[in-house]
């Protein structure tokens, strides 16, 4: 939606504290409605300073920043706050007031008559889902869990769009914590609020975000959806923060198998004679050969054993071809055929196109080579799946990597 | 006993009333001025300090003194009496404010500006309340001061219980000394009883222990 007008926009803004100390600096960010924008970083970053900003709650010392288009300079401050949803670090209930109190602070401020207030504050805790009769306690005589979930609804009790949240869900066990960010998760969905949300967990900010917002040492590092951040990190500080075991993850699940494969798999026609069939496994140090009919459709595989064991009765490549044979599509994901490759222990597994014409060949030795460049290989964006492709044009100096079944590359051959 | 009612009961209630209601009048001037003063000096700290400290410096002139003071500016009687009781009952409703204002968890303001509280809103619906115990227990030390230091009052000429005390001084009457002294007592502790009643309802229900 670039043509919308953004619901908060930074425009250079930096945060200066005390002449000095620079808390934020060349902060440019768009949020739109109905995003759900996480802001991440190690602590003292910037971002509670940044998202302070946004209602007022710190003055930028530079820039300008803008809701729904306006100077926020311009907009009265407390006319402000009670527009925007506010959950502060550590939910700040108030303790004198009942939850019903509580809930209603900013519809009070704003004089909405009585029954309304006592309506919306129902109707929120059905949402909740707390009984109703908990409107007339003390936050006191709620657990942390609760307290929490009142603090959340606070925010919206003046249906307020956008709603900024502060690690709300710090000190939380792990059930209470994932049913909260279910729930607001489908605030943001269903009711088409706005969040901007502060959380040290990537795992959290993964979940919830549609934007993530990287920061360190009051600049934006990064700002992208979270399968932008897992598939291209901006740096080694992005890659840190998601952790290797992720990233490793996300590139598994969006690389796809023909991205890693051997692009000249050793194959042969029905109709070549064994002889030819040993000297082409020879030639090319394999212990197995795909069968390819003229227009290299896959029709099976044979393997040496057959050929030393048949070699007598049998003609023809396609009198000792095993046709039942397992292989994938060169779209599937390389995440699932790893799985099947490991699980169900095959050596290899062939690769076909859409019309079932063999592309390919993924063998144990490459999807080696895949995950350790995932791992250890440099920054550079598409690293994994370049040097994939390298392996898959092999020189002649090596060629095992270019073999059906490069995994035995270092049982003797005997042919 | 009945003799000592039956010979001063009507001077020992009007002695009471008088000690009562100067009493009372500069309590009141004290929270007036105190309350508001301990809250506004939360919001300068610096100057916070140095009001205070004159506050505690005016509590440390020995009472008599302080009266003795009154004379030349406002003459003798009930003024300044009531003048120098006031100067007494500032420092501990001044200082409680002030710590009871600081002590609320700045948390919770943060919460009250963030929802779009204004200032006032904040102080009057948030910080006030969540002090109020504090506050409460300094007008509460400051009553018992105030009616206790009454008794001096009379050598200035403001009457109250002081008159039957310091007859029974000058007169070696010991029955008019602890006919005055008790019902002083008696006094500070209704007064004090009362206020904590006030306190009860004063404080927020979650507040209250
Ligand atoms: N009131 C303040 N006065 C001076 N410096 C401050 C103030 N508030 C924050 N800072 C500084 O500004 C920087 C950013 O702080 P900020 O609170 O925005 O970090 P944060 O990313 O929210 O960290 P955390 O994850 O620990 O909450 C820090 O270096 C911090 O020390
Ligand atoms: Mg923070």
């Amino acid at each position: 939606m670039p043509e919308e007008q953004p619901m908060v926009q930074f425009k250079d803004v930096e945060k200066v504290y005390r002449g000095e100390n620079v808390a934020v600096e060349h902060i440019d960010l768009e949020i739109h409605k109905g995003e759900f924008v996480c802001l991440i970083g190690t602590s003292g970053s910037g971002k509670t300073t940044t998202m302070r900003m946004i209602n007022r709650m710190l003055e930028p010392s530079g820039g300008q920043i803008l809701f729904n288009g306006k100077d926020i300079h311009k907009i009265d401050a407390v006319k402000l706050r009670r527009q925007i949803g506010y959950v502060i670090q550590n939910i700040g209930l108030m303790p004198h007031m009942t939850i019903y109190e509580n809930i209603t602070i900013v519809p009070k401020l704003l004089k909405w008559p009585e029954e309304k207030r006592r309506k919306k504050a129902k109707e929120l805790m059905d949402l909740v889902e707390l009984p109703e009769d908990y409107l007339d306690r003390y936050p006191s005589e709620l657990s942390g869990g609760q307290q929490q979930r009142i603090g959340v609804i606070r925010a919206l009790a003046a249906n307020q769009d956008l709603i900024l949240m502060d690690e709300p869900f710090g000190a939380l066990d792990p059930i209470t914590r994932e049913a909260l960010q279910e729930l607001i998760k489908n605030l943001q969905e269903k009711l088409g609020k706005t969040v901007v949300f502060v959380t040290h967990d990537m795992d959290e900010a993964l979940k919830l975000a549609t934007k993530i917002v990287v920061m360190d040492h009051g600049h934006i590092i990064q700002n992208a959806t979270p399968t932008e951040l897992l598939t291209h990190p901006a740096n080694k500080f992005v890659e840190n923060l998601v952790g290797q075991d992720r990233l490793v993850k996300a590139r598994a699940d969006v690389t796809t198998v023909e991205q890693i494969m051997l692009k000249n798999p050793a194959a042969i026609t029905p109709g070549k004679s064994l002889a030819e069939a040993i000297s082409l496994m020879r030639n090319r140090r394999v212990d197995t050969l795909l069968v390819t009919d003229d227009e290299n459709h896959l029709k099976g595989s044979i393997d040496l054993e057959s050929l030393g064991t048949r070699y007598q009765s049998a003609t023809s490549v396609g009198d000792i071809t095993k046709s039942s044979i397992f292989y994938v599509n060169k779209n599937a994901l390389l995440r699932d055929t790893a799985d099947r490759i490991l699980k169900r222990g095959f050596k290899y597994v062939p690769v076909v196109d859409n019309d079932q014409k063999l592309v390919g060949i993924v063998t144990r030795a490459s999807l080696v080579d895949a995950v350790y460049d995932t791992i250890w290989g440099e920054n550079e964006d598409d690293q994994a799946s370049d040097s994939a492709k390298e392996s898959a044009t092999p020189t002649d100096q090596e060629p095992a990597t270019d073999s059906a079944a490069a995994d035995d590359r270092d049982a003797p051959k005997e042919v | 006993m009945f003799a000592f009612l039956n010979a001063h009961g009507s001077e020992l209630i009007t002695k009471t009333w008088e000690q009562l209601y100067i009493s009372a009048i500069a309590l009141a001037l004290g929270v007036i001025v105190a309350v508001p003063l301990g809250i506004l000096l939360t919001r300068f700290p610096k100057t916070a300090k140095v009001v205070i400290g004159i506050a505690s410096m005016l509590q440390t002139v020995p009472s008599l003194a302080l009266l003795a003071l009154m004379i030349p500016l406002f003459g003798i009687g009930t003024v300044p009496a009531i003048v120098a009781l006031f100067i007494y009952s500032l420092l501990p409703i001044l200082r409680n404010t002030y710590i009871g204002m600081e002590d609320v968890d700045p948390v919770l303001i943060d919460a009250a500006k963030g929802m779009g509280m204004t200032a006032m809103q904040s102080i009057r619906q948030v910080e006030v309340p969540l002090a109020m115990p504090v506050i409460m227990a300094g007008i509460r030390l400051s009553a018992i001061y105030v009616i206790a230091w009454a008794t001096l009052a009379s050598y200035i000429g403001a009457g109250g219980l002081g008159d039957l005390i310091f007859n029974g001084l000058n007169l070696y009457q010991p029955d008019l000394i602890i006919g005055g002294t008790i019902p002083v007592t008696i006094l500070a502790l209704v007064i004090d009883w009362l206020l904590g009643r006030l306190e009860y309802h004063l404080t927020p229900v979650s507040e209250r222990t």
